[in-house]
Order: structure tokens, then C-alpha cells, then sequence
């Protein structure tokens, strides 16, 4: 019933259109003039209907959206490199929306300015070698320390000496994480997907020296101003670990160990007080992976250095889990 | 040519080799692919702004199996996202515009009698409906299309048990792209050819419209990189049907451990990635080619400083080679790689600038007339500055770790990519179509069309990059997992309305298109007053384009309001006068 219903309407509309069409078509020819070409109350009404909606409405409603949409941005960093992130991103920011308002204006201000007029003629300016010149130049100048800056940033963070942090593998696969913690002597057991089976879930070989401390969780705790290296790897497709909250983002890609290392610099608790309290970090999947990766997430806990203490001694190690039936 | 040919309705309508009804079969394609593109994305954008609530039109579109109870099933809307994304970028924005705009305008423009080789042209039309009907046929599988997304990232797209798309889907998939890799590379290798043989007397490099410099980027462009899609595919064709390894390695999936050791799938992102940056440019450039045409006519001023338009479109084909590691930022590759495709990748903003900056010239001072090609090109102008700019965010491989993947790419590419490119093509359309079709198009549906889409497009993508900045990764089935992004839930729904709305409109676009063929008002040879050869031609539409002798070219195509001249226009053929300088 519907259907025919919307069919009625959507042929009744077209039939009006057409009629509305042919009325229009039929008076031009009276006029004696194409009414399809255009002519000059089209030039003024189009530049008008162009300064405001380019130039009014458009840039109102960015204006608008920066003021009540920007309380959703992400909260300032809570790790250290972070921080330079955000620094970058708000000079970023600041050049792009000055160029932004001043380009899109200057467009909207031409568009109702030079509305055409059948009196009137174009001025004839084929080049400028200055002007080009000038418009070649001065974006490069912007560019080049920008591009520096940038770099400088992007240096800093992949090239920090991690000898110190505590490396916890994040292991991701259809459509759930692992953390593996690589226990009191820092170093992760090899492993291999051929010994994945039962409770080894991560193919942790058990023959490594280094294995037996490791310890398998379902959360990954932190501790405050510590430095951490994760290292990822996948079991089936390519994943992205993505931590926003701390600027944090690595794919995991299966026959591939990749790396990110960091500092969290605020605690869980001291965000729950900043945020709101259903504040928590979180671990999300960022490279598509299959239905559910939506839904592909792990609880981050950053928090003293007692604190997770207390945790990971209530933790298994594997040697714990694996031997013990 | 003048000796008279019979023509049936098969070699006229159908198996025609001339290149106008060829541009035609294009463009019509292109349209059709462009409807179920769009639908598609609007039944996904139902799934994100009410997440889980049942619609009667997504049960009567996909069945039973994948909405159940008109609920969007997960994969399906990985498959929809995927097939929407694989139907916009190839298959409207690449062959429905560069086919269409490359085979109309190549020959008329630099005044041939068709393309070089009139029969590889229409196989080139062949192999792309080929591909199209591979490609549509794959939305009838039973295990679903192709759902890995339109990057096909192995092992995603390599194994069947990792999503049910990567089944007999994503065989008809890489098929389809087989296919129309071959057209692309028949239709380019005429293009180039026909370009660079096939110009009247006169016509000298220096002296070409700006759209057929873009359109040779665009071929040599097209040439260079799609045999390395075509091989990177092969790879892939191969480790999913023969048991080879080029991007599996060390996989476990259904519970059962692979026997691949030693591919990677990062392999993969390099080979596609080589064709996938070029290939935005392949969308782009035939819009800024298109535009920079009909902004200089209806402006009647000549583009601002041609060579260096001409040498920007060269310098960004040029840099479009060696930026693709900015996709791949966050592969785990060496981070010292990283810098140097950030260097290149900002780079590109200079000769973007300069384009910007000249369009801007050619319009001060100008009379725009207000056509409704030209405010497609204004409007192109406005989202090539908003994406342009926000590219240097997404470039600079530092400020890409915390928006790389989510919402605020969908935004970028949209704007600078999507709709950017369907203004240049919308611009086309209508400037062309009294060309095409030897009538007009109606003038009035075509404001209402293009502010009620001007004012949809950034209702739908501006907003977007406020979702990424809060943290909202792409090719998410919801956001409602998350109870940071519950606040999000009003955004979603203001962008699936203007969706709504921006898909509406376009049906008003089609149904002007179409009325206009059988009943617009007849057109004039030359409408617009304008002054490239294709005007020249008579109105009819004959095959070999010109009825005598093929005119020769005296001057640039940019004489408009030339001090002195008679009137605000001087076609190309027209000689110089006595005394009168080039420009
Ligand atoms: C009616 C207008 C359109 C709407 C509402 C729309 C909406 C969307 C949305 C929301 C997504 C992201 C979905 C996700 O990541 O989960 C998407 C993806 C995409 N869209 Fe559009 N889009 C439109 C037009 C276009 C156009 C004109 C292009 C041409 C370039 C385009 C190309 C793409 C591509 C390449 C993707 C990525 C697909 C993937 O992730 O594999 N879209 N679209
Ligand atoms: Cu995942
Ligand atoms: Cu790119």
C-alpha cells in the first residue's frame, strides 16, 4: 500500500514538474529569448544567493560547529609526546583556519562583486609574473618551517631511546586484544603461531628462558610517568592498535612485530575527575578487520605505581598457567 | 569524411566507434553507477545515526539474509561501505568522468575528426560495461560482495573465513578491476596518442584548453600506474586461488594455522598504494581541467597565468608518484621513510596553492556570468580549499597518529576527493550538454540542484571531521560500542539527513538531464560564446565533427574581452590582426 502510495506521489510530482517546465518554456518563447541562457537578473540574484551561502552560511555554520561541536575533540594528551602532538596540531590548526578565512571570503566576495553584467566588460589580465611569483613563494615559506616543526615532532617520538620502558606486548586478533607483560626480566618469550593451542593462546614458546615470567591479561595497566614499549602483533588479519587518549596509534600486522613507545602522564582517576566519571582510556581497533570491529576493545587503566603493583602479583605468570593443570 | 555512412541502430547507439557516442555511453553509465553508489551509501548512513532500529527500505533492499527484521547486518555494511567506496572512486569518478570528458572533448577540442584508433575506444567503453556488469552481479552473491574495504587489504580480502565478502565476492571484485584496469589503459593509450598526433594546424602545445592538458596528465598518469594495480591484484588473485604467499604470512584463522610463511601484506599496501595516491590525482585532475575552462568563459576573462597553471597540473602529476607512503605512516615502516613522504606529501600544497591563487585572479575583475556550470565550479574552488587545507594535517605523518583512520579522513577525502571531482563533473555536464545533446539544460533546476547540493555536501562532510578529531575510526558498523562517543549520536544524525537530502536532489539532476535531451529548448552552435573548437561544430552532431574542412587554430583559447576586439569573445580560428599580439 505504501508503495503504490509513494509511487503515486513521486509520479504526480513529475507530472507537475514537467507541466511547470513546459509553462516556463512556453512564456520565453512569447519573450522571444532562450530561457535557459543567462541573462543579467540571473547574475545578480545567483551573486547574492553566492555571497551568502558561501560566504555567510557556509562560514557561520564553521564557526557555529567549532563552538558547540569542539567540546567533543579529544582531551588534552596524557602522555608526553602527546603533548607535542597537540602543540603541533593547534599551530596546524591556526594556519589552515586563517588561510580558510581568508580564501573562502575573498571567493564568496568575488562571486557578488563581479556578478556579471551585460554593460559591462572583464578586464583582460592574462599573468603576473610577480603576483605568481609571490603565491609560489610565500606558501613555501610558510611550509618549509612547518614541515621542520613537523618532522622535528614525528623524529622525537619514533626515535625515543625505549632501553628503559616496560615492554608489554598487545596482541590482536578477530575480534578481541591480548596483553602479554614480559615479567621481572623485561624481555618478552619468543613466540610462533605454530605453538598457539589450548591455553597458550599467544604461541609463547615455552623453551625460551624468557617466557616463563611473561604474564597474559585481559587489561592493560599502566603506571603513571613510566615509560611503556608496546609491540604488537596479529593472529589473523591486519588491526591497528589505537589509543586517542594518548596520541597512540600502530597497525598490527601478522609476520610482523611493530612497535610504539610512550609515558602516560595522568592517572585514570586523575581523568575521571577532569572528564566526568564514566571517563576510562581505552585500546580501540582502527584498521577494518571483519564484523566486528566496531567492537574490538580493551580496558586501559593508567594508575600508581602501588597500585599496579598490587595487580600484576595477582597476576598468573605462564609458567603458572601452562604448567599447572 | 564527408562521404555519407549507413548507419544502423547497432553501429550508431551500441557498437559505435564515434567518440561522441562513446563519451555518451560513459557518462550514462557513469550516472547509473553513480545512483546505486549513492544509494548504497545512504542505506549504510541509516545503520550510523540510528544504530540498530529497524528501516522497511533496508529489508527491501537487501532481504531477509543481511537486514534481518530490516536491521543492517555488520558485514553487509562492511560490504556496502566497501562497494560504495569501489563505485565512486573507479567507476564514476574515473571512468564515468575522464571517459566521458576524454573521448567528448579530446577530438573536438584540439580539432580531429575522432580519436586515434576509433575501435580500441570503443573497447575500451566494452571492457568497463564488462566490468560493470561483473561488478554489480557481485551484489547477488550469496556470501555478499566485497567487504574489505576499497583498499583490499590482504589477509582481509585473501581469506574467505576472515569475512564472508572475501569469498566468491571478492573474486568478482578483482575481476571487475582486471577488466577495467584494461579499458583504462585502452582508453588512455588513445587519449595520449590522439593528444599528441591527431592536433589541427595551428594547435600547438602552448596553445591547448586547459582541460586537454589535464586530460593528458591524466592518461600518462593512468598509464604509469594502473598496470601496477593490475599486478598487485594478480599477486592477489593468486595467494587466494593458488596457495601462494606474496602477502600471507603467519596466519591462524577459523581455529586452523595457515601453511603461508614469509609474504606481507605490507607488500600489498606498497603496490596499491603506488596506484592508489596517483590515482586521486586521476579523479582530480580532469575537474580541475573541466573548471578551469568553464570558470575562464563565464568569467569572460582568460584563466589567470595559463603556464602556470599548466606547469602546476605537471609538478602535482610529478610529486603524485612519490607520496604513497602517506597512507602507510603507521605500518611499521622505517620512521625515516615516513619524513621523507611527509616532505613530498606537503610539498604538493604549493602547486595547489598556485591553482587556487590563479582562479582566484581570473576572477577578480571578471563579469561572471552565473551559469549553472560555473557555480559548480565556483563551488569546486570552496571544497578544493577546505580539503586542500586539511590535507596538511593529514600529511604531516606526526599529526597523522591520532586521525589516521578515523572520521577526519572520510571528511578530507570527501570534500577534496568526492565532491570536488562530482562538481568538476557536474560543471562538465552542464556546460557541455548543449554539445552533447544540441539543446539545453533547464537553468532554474540547475540553481536549485546546485545550492541544495552545495549547501548537502558540507552538511555531510564538514561535520565529519569533528567525529574524527573526538576520536571515531572509519568503517565502524556503530559508534554505540563506545561510551566516549555516545555525545556524537546528533552529529550522525544532521549528516544522514543532509544525505538524505544531497541524494534527493540529485535525482532532480537526472531528471533535468534526461528531460533535457528529448525536450529542452534547442541550443545555439556556440551558447556560451565561447572561444574553443568544439563550438565551431554544428549542432547536428555529425560524424567527423566538422562538415568541411577541419579549421585551423590562429590563437590561444583565452581571448575573452581582449581590449580593442569587438566582442567579449575571439573564437581560436579567428586570425590576429594586423599588429595584435598573441596575449
Ligand atoms: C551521497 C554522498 C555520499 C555519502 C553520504 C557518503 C558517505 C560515506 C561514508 C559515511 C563513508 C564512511 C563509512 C565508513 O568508513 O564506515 C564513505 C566511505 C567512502 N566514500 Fe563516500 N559518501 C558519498 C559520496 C562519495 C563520493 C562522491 C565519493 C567519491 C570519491 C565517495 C568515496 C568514498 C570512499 C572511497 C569511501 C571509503 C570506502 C572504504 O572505507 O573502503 N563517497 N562514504
Ligand atoms: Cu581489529
Ligand atoms: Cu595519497
Amino acid at each position: 500500500m505504501t508503495g503504490i502510495l509513494i509511487g503515486l506521489i513521486i509520479a504526480v510530482s513529475l507530472i507537475v514538474l514537467v507541466q511547470l517546465l513546459r509553462v516556463n518554456e512556453l512564456i520565453s518563447q512569447v519573450k522571444n529569448e532562450d530561457p535557459n541562457l543567462v541573462n543579467d537578473e540571473d547574475n545578480n540574484t545567483q551573486g547574492i544567493l553566492a555571497f551568502s551561502i558561501m560566504g555567510v552560511l557556509f562560514l557561520a555554520s564553521v564557526l557555529w560547529q567549532f563552538k558547540y561541536w569542539g567540546i567533543h575533540i579529544l582531551p588534552p594528551a596524557s602522555s608526553i609526546h602527546g603533548a607535542t602532538i597537540d602543540t603541533l596540531m593547534r599551530v596546524t590548526l591556526a594556519l589552515i583556519l586563517f588561510v580558510f578565512f581568508i580564501t573562502q571570503p575573498i571567493l564568496a566576495w568575488f562571486t557578488l562583486k563581479y556578478r556579471g553584467n551585460s554593460k559591462r566588460k572583464a578586464y583582460y589580465f592574462v599573468h603576473n609574473n610577480k603576483l605568481e611569483l609571490a603565491w609560489t613563494i610565500i606558501p613555501s615559506l610558510v611550509l618549509t618551517p612547518l614541515i621542520i616543526y613537523g618532522l622535528n615532532v614525528w623524529n622525537d617520538i619514533t626515535n625515543t631511546d625505549t632501553s628503559n620502558s616496560k615492554v608489554i606486548e598487545l596482541y590482536a586478533k578477530q575480534f578481541n586484544w591480548t596483553a602479554r607483560y614480559s615479567g621481572d626480566d623485561n624481555t618478552l618469550g619468543k613466540a610462533n603461531f605454530k605453538l598457539v593451542e589450548g591455553l597458550n593462546e599467544l604461541g609463547v614458546n615455552m623453551n625460551d628462558e624468557n617466557a616463563g615470567d611473561d604474564i597474559i591479561t585481559r587489561e592493560v595497566h599502566l603506571v603513571v610517568g613510566e615509560p611503556v614499549l608496546l609491540k604488537m602483533r596479529s593472529q589473523d588479519v591486519i588491526h591497528s592498535a589505537f589509543l586517542p587518549h594518548f596520541r597512540v596509534q600502530m597497525n598490527c600486522v601478522p609476520g610482523m612485530i611493530t612497535q610504539f613507545g610512550f609515558t602516560p602522564t595522568q592517572t585514570t582517576a586523575e581523568m575521571k575527575n577532569q572528564e566526568g566519571d564514566d571517563f576510562e582510556f581505552v585500546l580501540l581497533c582502527n584498521k577494518i578487520c571483519g564484523a566486528a570491529h566496531y567492537n574490538m576493545k580493551m580496558k586501559v587503566i593508567v594508575e600508581s605505581q602501588d597500585d599496579y603493583d598490587a595487580w600484576i602479583y595477582s597476576q598468573k605468570t605462564l609458567k603458572n598457567t601452562l604448567t599447572v593443570k | 569524411m564527408s562521404e555519407h555512412h549507413k548507419e544502423t541502430f547497432i553501429t550508431k547507439y551500441i557498437f559505435s566507434l564515434d567518440h561522441k557516442m562513446i563519451a555518451k555511453q560513459f557518462l550514462i553509465t557513469g550516472m547509473f553507477m553513480g545512483v546505486v553508489g549513492m544509494t548504497l551509501s545512504l542505506l549504510f548512513r541509516l545503520q550510523l545515526s540510528n544504530p540498530g532500529e529497524s528501516f522497511a527500505v533496508l529489508e527491501f533492499f537487501l532481504g531477509e539474509k543481511w537486514a534481518p527484521g530490516g536491521v543492517l547486518d555488520p558485514n553487509m555494511y562492511l560490504a556496502l561501505v566497501t562497494m560504495h567506496g569501489t563505485i565512486l572512486v573507479f567507476w564514476v569518478l574515473t571512468a564515468g568522468l575522464t571517459g566521458t570528458f576524454a573521448n567528448f572533448l579530446i577530438p573536438l577540442q584540439i580539432g580531429a575528426r575522432d580519436m586515434a584508433s576509433g575501435f580500441m575506444n570503443m573497447l575500451s567503453y566494452w571492457f568497463f560495461f564488462a566490468a560493470t556488469v561483473v561488478l554489480l552481479s557481485s551484489l547477488y552473491v550469496e556470501t555478499g560482495p566485497a567487504s574489505a574495504g576499497w583498499t583490499i587489504y590482504p589477509p582481509l580480502s585473501a581469506l574467505p573465513q576472515a569475512i564472508p565478502g572475501s569469498g566468491l565476492g571478492q573474486d568478482l571484485w578483482l575481476i571487475a578491476m582486471t577488466l577495467f584496469v584494461v579499458s583504462s589503459l585502452l582508453g588512455g593509450l588513445n587519449y595520449i596518442v590522439t593528444i599528441l598526433n591527431l592536433r589541427t594546424k595551428g594547435m600547438t602545445m602552448m596553445r591547448l584548453p586547459l582541460t586537454i592538458w589535464a586530460l593528458l596528465i591524466v592518461a600518462i598518469l593512468g598509464v604509469l600506474s594502473f598496470p601496477v594495480l593490475l599486478s598487485c591484484s594478480l599477486l592477489l588473485i593468486f595467494d587466494r586461488s593458488f596457495g601462494t604467499s606474496f602477502y600471507l604470512s603467519d596466519i591462524i584463522i577459523g581455529g586452523e594455522a595457515l601453511h603461508n610463511t614469509g609474504g606481507s601484506p605490507i607488500l600489498f599496501e606498497h603496490l596499491f598504494w603506488f596506484l592508489g595516491h596517483p590515482e586521486v590525482y586521476i579523479i582530480l585532475l580532469p575537474a580541475l581541467g573541466i573548471v578551469s575552462e568553464v570558470i575562464s568563459v563565464n568569467s569572460r576573462k582568460p584563466i589567470f597565468g595559463y603556464k602556470a597553471m599548466v606547469g602546476a597540473l605537471l609538478v602535482i602529476a610529478l610529486l603524485s608518484f612519490v607520496v604513497w607512503g602517506h597512507h602507510m605512516f603507521l605500518t611499521g615502516m622505517d620512521p625515516f621513510l615516513g619524513s621523507v613522504f611527509t616532505f613530498t606529501t606537503l610539498l604538493i600544497a604549493i602547486p595547489s596553492a598556485v591553482k587556487v591563487f590563479n582562479y582566484l585572479a581570473t576572477l577578480w575583475r571578471a563579469n561572471i556570468r552565473f551559469t549553472p556550470a560555473m557555480l559548480f565550479a565556483i563551488g569546486f574552488v570552496s571544497t578544493f580549499i577546505t580539503g586542500g587545507l586539511t590535507g596538511i594535517i593529514l600529511g604531516d605523518s606526526a599529526l597523522d597518529i591520532n586521525v589516521h583512520d578515523t572520521y577526519f579522513v572520510t571528511g578530507h577525502f570527501h570534500i577534496v576527493m568526492g565532491v570536488s571531482a562530482i562538481y568538476g563533473m557536474m560543471a562538465g555536464v552542464y556546460h557541455w550538454f548543449p554539445k552533447m545533446y544540441g539543446r539545453m539544460m533547464n537553468k532554474k533546476l540547475g540553481y536549485f540542484h546546485f545550492w541544495v547540493t552545495f549547501i548537502s555536501a558540507y552538511g555531510v562532510f564538514f561535520p565529519m571531521h569533528f567525529l574524527g578529531l573526538a576520536g571515531l575510526p572509519r568503517r565502524y558498523y556503530t559508534n554505540s560500542a563506545f561510551p566516549m562517543f555516545d555525545e556524537l549520536t546528533n552529529i550522525n544524525e544532521i549528516i544522514t539527513f543532509f544525505a538524505i537530502i544531497g541524494g534527493l536532489v540529485q535525482l532532480l539532476f537526472i531528471f533535468n538531464f534526461f528531460y533535457s535531451i528529448f525536450k529542452g529548448t534547442k541550443a545555439t552552435e556556440n551558447p556560451w560564446k565561447s572561444n574553443t573548437l568544439e563550438w565551431t561544430t554544428p549542432v547536428e552532431r555529425i560524424h567527423g565533427n566538422w562538415p568541411g574542412e577541419i579549421p585551423t587554430v590562429e590563437r590561444w583559447a583565452y581571448d575573452y574581452s581582449k581590449p580593442d576586439a569587438d566582442d567579449d569573445f575571439i573564437p581560436q580560428t579567428v586570425p590576429l590582426k594586423k599588429g595584435e599580439i598573441e596575449h
